[in-house]
């Protein structure tokens, strides 16, 4: 019981970390989800430049952990070129940097699965490239892409965790700063999993939500039936599975 | 053996309402079967019986039950009503104080090697050899030595003519010949009743033969009980005593396969086989 | 200043391999681990209503931040419990909810038929599994079970939060010590990448032998 007050008491905090988490996430996937959608068409195409500098960007910040990453943005980065980063901007460029190389490898895998006949067909009606890729190859991709990028999204808000230990103030960050104040170990760090968790399922909620819209656009029609209960069953067998991390 | 030479009784046994059944001379018995997924009724209240020895042959269109049966005896499927008989023993339940409950796993395991099965996608095991697949059964269900299994193995590869197959993976065998391999399989356990699922339907159609022949053999060579579900009428004609034509999950007609075929009485039937001529 | 220091980064290289060679052998008895521990759990799921509650609890597993869970654990161990030893138990258990995954799909890609012929030949329960049905699960799902081992190599990282003189950790004391943060920094991140690019390599090849047969 007077773990629950504890918990009630310091909910604003938590909540405070909690929506530093949510920047964090958002702003790491609007970068992570650029960059993929920039170096996973780049290397879906002929030329070999576009497609040497996409593999270029996928090996090296995907071969290179975020916090690694985080830890040469906020500490090496200033000695170099004399530039500070503020905290949650280098974390956020970070874990941008880092899943934008796992989405890329999607983004490009998804075009490449879109059927040559769909290709033949835009050139029979004489698109630009530029047209093929925004009016038919995209489109179609982007069913393909989701349910890993939902994997994504959840991996870098778990990711943004590490975040405290280059001195944001995230969720991370309250679960500690209680613990040394009170000692409640124990509340102070479930509360703050338990926030975690909460988070994920929005999230995971707000996929699968995009994931049948797109569906629905390729008149696919979703498994599982209708309606927003829906949503709360698992997905199909499989999406989950072989995630890159 | 010729269909004519049988020892058993030509009529159709436990047709005619033997409800009991196992009172019979039967080896198998439905009683009252009744098989539902879902909303569909597969089976509706079906009675028969096999005589021990005999090879009956099911036909009709397809969602008429025929496999269902087959799935049903080698507890593939539970039955949703009725009860069904091997050799005096309930097989669907258990005898449990005074009344019936369905049958447990442990009670099934020990009744259920007495059939065997050949499916109409082989199911070999694609990890294994050929003769791993045919010792696997023989070694850890009946206990048998590995050189006795594996002499077993060698024996029934001669039969099914694949003698020089035995170390091969099933992967590197055409469709007949893994058909011919599962047949091997089902037999290494010495089964009393062997269940045939359209073991010809998934294959080209210069494998059939190949396959049809091979169970032509094991008809006349052994009086193994044979439920066979085919749309080989010719085979049906040389190899079973009795056929079953089946209709919305109930018998429309049982006969013997010169009657069946040379003068069916049912209109379902002469139009079944119609069409089963049409197509082949 | 000069912004690289190539005397300083040979001397500091022998600490920094020192810390390499700590995060592998973490890697290889966390992975070892996960290895295990997944498939005990995606049978254990198997079983009504305890299989569930190990399903959320996996869940939580998942959806919740492997440095959160090292540090908690961390704190709530006995002080005589080592950091390394709590990292690789808390990357077991986090990568083991993967893994679970993982084999859950290979069993289901199993195809029916080859439960219906164990059934047919009366197998016992030990031989379904142990001789039929785990080893072609496994075969499908062995690229993506080395996907997770480049991964947790990768999250090692995170040990540094408990103080494992992983490779991270040993940059970051070296790199402050004399402040040549970019030398430090920079030589991590190389490092990493000498070991996950052959790795991914390694493992694309893994990909063509198992998927193609």
């Amino acid at each position: 019981m007077e773990q629950i007050n504890f918990l009630i008491e310091r909910l604003p905090r938590f909540l405070d970390g909690a929506w530093v988490t949510v920047q964090l996430t958002i702003g790491g996937a609007a970068l992570a989800f650029v960059l993929a959608m920039v170096f996973g068409i780049m290397g879906s195409v002929g030329h070999w430049l576009p497609r040497a500098v996409s593999t270029i960007y996928v090996e090296v910040f995907r071969g290179i952990a975020a916090l690694v990453l985080m830890f040469w943005m906020a500490y090496a980065l200033p000695i170099a070129t004399g530039f500070q980063l503020e905290d949650r901007f280098a974390a956020i460029l970070a874990l941008g940097l880092n899943v934008g190389a796992y989405g890329a490898e999607v983004v490009r895998s998804s075009i490449n699965a879109v059927a040559k006949s769909q290709i033949e067909a835009t050139v029979a009606l004489n698109f630009s490239w530029f047209q093929r890729m925004r009016l038919v190859v995209v489109p179609q991709a982007w069913a393909q892409m989701l349910p890993t990028f939902g994997n994504l999204v959840i991996e870098l808000m778990k990711a943004t965790a590490v975040a405290y230990l280059i001195g944001v103030a995230d969720l991370a960050a309250v679960a500690q700063q209680l613990r040394e104040a009170t000692g409640e170990t124990v509340v102070a760090y479930s509360g703050a999993l338990i926030l975690y968790y909460l988070i994920a399922q929005v999230l995971i909620l707000g996929m699968r939500l995009l994931e049948r819209r797109a569906n629905r656009k390729l008149g696919r029609i979703p498994s599982g039936g209708q309606g927003l209960l829906s949503l709360l069953r698992a997905p199909t067998i499989g999406t989950k599975v072989g995630v890159a991390k | 053996m010729s269909p004519s030479d049988t020892p058993e009784n030509t009529t159709a046994p436990g047709v005619d309402g033997d409800a009991a059944g196992h009172a019979a001379n039967n080896l198998i018995v439905f009683d009252q079967v009744v098989k539902r997924f879902g909303d569909l009724t597969v089976l509706d209240h079906l009675d028969f019986g096999v005589a021990p020895g005999e090879r009956v042959t099911l036909i009709g269109p397809s969602g008429s039950g025929k496999t269902t049966i087959l799935r049903l005896l080698m507890t593939l499927e539970k039955v949703t009503e009725g009860h069904i008989w091997v050799d005096g023993e309930p097989f669907s339940h258990m005898n449990k104080g005074s009344g019936m409950v369905p049958a447990s796993e442990n009670y099934l395991r020990a009744r259920r090697k007495r059939i065997g099965m050949v499916f109409q996608q082989f199911n070999l095991f694609p990890n294994m050899s050929v003769r791993k697949n045919i010792m696997e059964a023989p070694v850890n269900v009946l206990g048998l030595g590995k050189d006795e299994a594996s002499q077993r193995a060698e024996e029934l590869l001669e039969l099914v003519g694949l003698g020089d197959k035995i170390d091969a993976h099933p992967t590197q065998l055409s469709g007949g010949q893994q058909q011919r391999v599962a047949i091997a399989r089902a037999l290494a356990m010495r089964p009393e009743i062997l269940l045939l699922d359209e073991v010809t339907s998934a294959l080209d159609p210069e494998l059939v033969a190949g396959v049809l022949d091979v169970l032509r053999e094991v008809a006349e060579t052994t009086d193994i009980t044979m439920l066979c579900v085919t749309h080989e009428m010719g085979f049906a004609r040389d190899v079973s005593h009795r056929v079953l034509m089946f209709d919305k999950g109930q018998i429309a007609e049982a006969g013997h396969p010169d009657q069946i075929f040379g003068d069916p009485k049912e209109e379902r039937t002469k139009s079944f086989l119609k069409s089963v001529l049409e197509s082949q | 200043m000069n912004i690289w220091d190539f005397e300083w980064t040979f001397e500091v290289l022998p600490d920094l391999l020192g810390g390499l060679w700590t995060t592998v052998q973490i890697t290889v008895v966390a992975y070892l681990m996960a290895l295990v521990l997944g498939l005990v759990i995606s049978m254990a799921r198997r079983v009504p209503i305890f299989g569930s509650i190990l399903h959320f609890v996996m869940e939580f597993i998942r959806t919740t931040p492997l440095v959160m869970q090292l540090v908690f654990v961390f704190l709530l161990a006995p002080s005589t419990v080592s950091g390394m030893t709590v990292g690789v138990l808390v990357l077991g258990v986090h990568y083991s909810a993967y893994t679970a995954e993982v084999y859950r799909s290979g069993i289901e890609g199993v195809a029916k038929g080859q439960w219906e012929a164990a059934r047919a030949l009366s197998l016992p329960a030990h031989r379904t599994w142990g001789a039929i049905v785990l080893p072609q699960a496994i075969r499908k799902v062995i690229p993506a079970l080395g996907n997770y081992l480049i991964a947790m190599f990768k999250d090692t990282p995170l040990l540094f939060a408990i103080g494992v003189a992983e490779l991270l950790t040993e940059a970051q004391r070296v790199g402050s010590a004399d402040f040549r943060m970019v030398e430090a920094f920079t030589l991590v991140g190389f490092l990493f990448l000498v070991v996950s690019i052959p790795s991914a390599i390694l493992i694309r090849r893994l990909e063509k032998r198992y998927v193609a047969v």
